[in-house]
């Protein structure tokens, strides 16, 4: 019993250093300063932390060119994650209902179908988006990276969704309509309430998706009017073009995740709050 | 309040399958009518018929003065009770059983009330915060009835709604059901495949077979009168014994022995040939323990195969063989009922004081007057007093429908399989 438990804490040191290792060493860098990562001999803590870093990305030195490039990147990110997120969720949950539910022709083809658009490479389609996108003039603007980030996570979702759909017993409509709800009340005020931990899932690995893409980022912006910290962060020049900032893309980094894991702490206590209700089996 | 009425109802699938066919019940006004039935009889399609959780392919139903036959559940003001509940998992108690209120667009102080109201009579006050997930199989049901009753539903609709619960509860609820409906007066349809369940709570039952309603009567009509061979068999527990007859004048040959019946009786069923006759456990007795006061019938020896001794009766297994014309129909009804076909068996209800042993000669009394007489092809009750029986439509026969069905099913068997 208790070598078992001293080998289960070895087990999960071992794998929390191989996990956070990167991590801690990102938070590290960005407390360096900009000469401390070029002169060649690292070591892993920095010899003089300083938060000079930060002030520099987040407009708090006099020179504000570097911090309002990052900014409007952040603004981006965050409108655009959240647009996407919200849309492709929206959408996903009716097309899931529909297909838990519903006995339509080609259900079975819009599933495959879907599947397949998920399989598809991104970067296959970054030169026709590319074309399509200045003709429609939705290049470098925020539709122009809403609409595919929606549509490469939708499958995903409608697939996450329609799962959880097709737990719920017909019964709790059923009862819902007969005591007096429209199929919308129905869906509105019973399914989806049930089917919430699904909804939270499909919306954090939209989320994830949206907030991370760097590929379609690069490609389908030129500005800062729609670029995305990601892409934003590949511009990062310090004063040696041959040296990128390694302390200033770490903090970028560091600022970037941190919505992140908020997100993921809040969604993952909705999660289990879902789960442990007896959401699905009453 | 309002009363339910069914004109011939049918019900068919997309493939042709007739789940209900031609059905009418009337619910009076204030009734507690039972759907009662083997799985596949259609009482539940009936029920969700009424409720509007499916189509009727046609006939009229009307609930009050409306007919509702194109109305949605919503639009038909009836509260169910679902077999699984069909408890809102993510609300409260509370917030369940005042879904229908907040629905209807009840002020607060309204649903409150109501909510506290319905909450008193089911004696749920201490739970009403608590989550569906956190209660016991009882206290679900009764929250599952607190959403039926706190709304002034036109009628009350129970789809099985007991056979969730242990034995015991299932006892208690069935108590307390009966009561609840008693003090509300309100019209009630209940489905149910437990014969207890439909003799205790029913003012009328509706047994049904395979789609076709066989008789609608109370509970004692069912019991005396059966309407045929499937009635009979389907109410009482221990079932009836069916044994194999000839009648000749007003004697009937059984295979233990010939017994006499009142003349009227034997005058229906004259000249049929072999027929078979039901008799109830409980119309035997061990002739040692009886006082010679009570009135006709005959007595035959038997060699008595197993007791089985409860203390208040005992009942007693005789096994017999039966002619292969007889045996198939009983196979036939056995299947009917889901049970399995067995040794043809008679079983005898015996006094508590009874000394019958395993293995013993016992001279056992019948009382004959009591005897039905079935026509074994078409499982009629010859027998049967029209006056006493409530309502048994004129063609019960489920053969044409029983073909039909095996016919549709076969196909569709073989579709789902590929």
């Amino acid at each position: 019993m208790k070598k078992s438990t001293v080998g289960t804490w070895i087990g999960f040191i071992v794998i929390m250093i191989w996990c956070l290792l990167p991590v801690a060493w990102i938070v590290s860098l960005s407390f360096k300063s900009l000469a401390e990562t070029t002169v060649g001999s690292p070591q892993f803590l920095p010899k003089d932390p300083t938060l000079e870093n930060y002030k520099v990305l987040l407009g708090m030195t006099p020179d504000k060119s570097s911090s309002q490039d990052f900014l409007a990147s952040l603004r981006n990110s965050f409108g655009i994650a959240l647009i996407a997120t919200f849309l492709a969720v929206v959408m996903a949950t009716l097309a899931a209902y529909a297909i838990a539910r519903l006995e339509f022709k080609g259900k079975r083809l819009v599933l495959s179908m879907a599947l397949a658009i998920a399989m598809f490479p991104v970067v296959a389609l970054v030169g026709p988006l590319f074309d399509m996108w200045r003709t429609l003039h939705l290049f470098n603007t925020w539709p122009g990276l809403i609409i595919p980030y929606m549509t490469f996570t939708l499958p995903l979702a409608i697939w996450t969704l329609s799962a959880f759909f097709r737990e719920i017993p017909w019964e709790m409509e059923q009862a819902a309509q007969v005591d007096g709800a429209t199929s919308w009340q129905a869906f509105r005020k019973v399914i989806v309430p049930l089917a919430a931990p699904g909804v939270f899932t499909a919306a954090i690995l939209t989320f994830f998706f949206a907030w991370n893409e760097f590929v379609l980022a690069l490609s389908l912006t030129s500005t800062t009017a729609s670029r995305t910290v990601p892409a934003q962060m590949s511009f990062f020049v310090g004063p040696d073009p041959f040296n990128p900032p390694y302390s200033q893309l770490a903090t970028a980094s560091v600022i970037v995740t941190i919505p992140v894991v908020i997100i993921v702490l809040l969604f993952q206590r909705k999660i289990v709050a879902g789960l442990t209700s007896g959401a699905v089996k009453g | 309040m309002a009363a339910i009425e069914m004109k011939n109802i049918v019900k068919e699938y997309g493939d042709g399958f007739p789940a209900v066919n031609d059905v009418s019940i009337d619910v009076a006004d204030g009734e507690f009518m039972i759907l009662v039935g083997p799985s596949g009889c259609g009482k539940s399609t009936l029920l969700r018929m009424i409720v509007g959780l499916e189509d009727i392919t046609s006939g009229d139903m009307m609930i009050g003065d409306r007919r509702v036959n194109d109305l949605a559940p919503r639009d038909r003001n009836l509260a169910m009770v679902f077999q699984n509940y069909a408890l809102y998992p993510h609300l409260t108690v509370y917030e369940n059983i005042a879904f229908p209120l907040r629905l209807a667009g009840a002020s607060n102080d309204e649903v409150d009330r109501k909510v506290r109201e319905a909450s008193k009579t089911l004696e749920l006050d201490e739970h009403l915060e608590r989550k569906p997930g956190n209660l016991s199989g009882g206290q679900r049901q009764r929250v599952a009835m607190g959403r039926a009753i706190v709304r002034d539903a036109d009628a009350f609709l129970f789809d099985e709604p007991l056979s969730n619960l242990d034995a015991k509860l299932r006892g208690q609820m069935r108590t307390e059901i009966s009561r609840l409906q008693k003090r509300l007066g309100i019209t009630t349809v209940y489905v149910t495949h437990d014969q207890t369940e439909a003799m205790t709570l029913g003012d009328r039952v509706a047994v049904l077979k395979r789609g076709i309603l066989q008789q609608l009567a109370t509970p004692r009509e069912l019991y005396t009168q059966p309407g045929n061979l499937f009635v009979a068999g389907f109410i009482g527990s221990p079932p009836m014994n069916f044994l194999p007859a000839t009648v000749e004048g007003n004697q009937v040959k059984l295979p233990f022995g010939t017994v006499t019946i009142p003349d009227d009786r034997a005058a229906k069923a004259q000249g049929r040939g072999l027929l078979i006759a039901g008799i109830r456990p409980e119309h035997f007795e061990d002739a040692s323990v009886m006082d010679s006061s009570r009135a006709q019938g005959s007595t035959f020896k038997a060699k008595v195969d197993v007791v089985e001794w409860l203390g208040n009766e005992a009942y007693a297994y005789i096994p017999f063989e039966a002619p292969r014309e007889v045996q198939e129909q009983l196979n036939q009804l056995e299947r009917d009922l889901d049970g399995e076909a067995m040794r043809t068996q008679l079983v005898i209800g015996l006094d508590g004081a009874s000394r019958i042993k395993e293995g013993d000669e016992a001279e056992i009394f019948v009382d004959s007057s009591k005897m039905h007489l079935f026509d074994p092809a078409t499982g009629e009750n010859l027998t049967l007093d029209t006056r006493g029986a409530g309502t048994v439509p004129s063609d019960t026969s489920t053969q044409a429908v029983a073909e039909e069905q095996d016919a549709v099913a076969t196909p569709a068997e073989q579709e789902g399989a590929s």
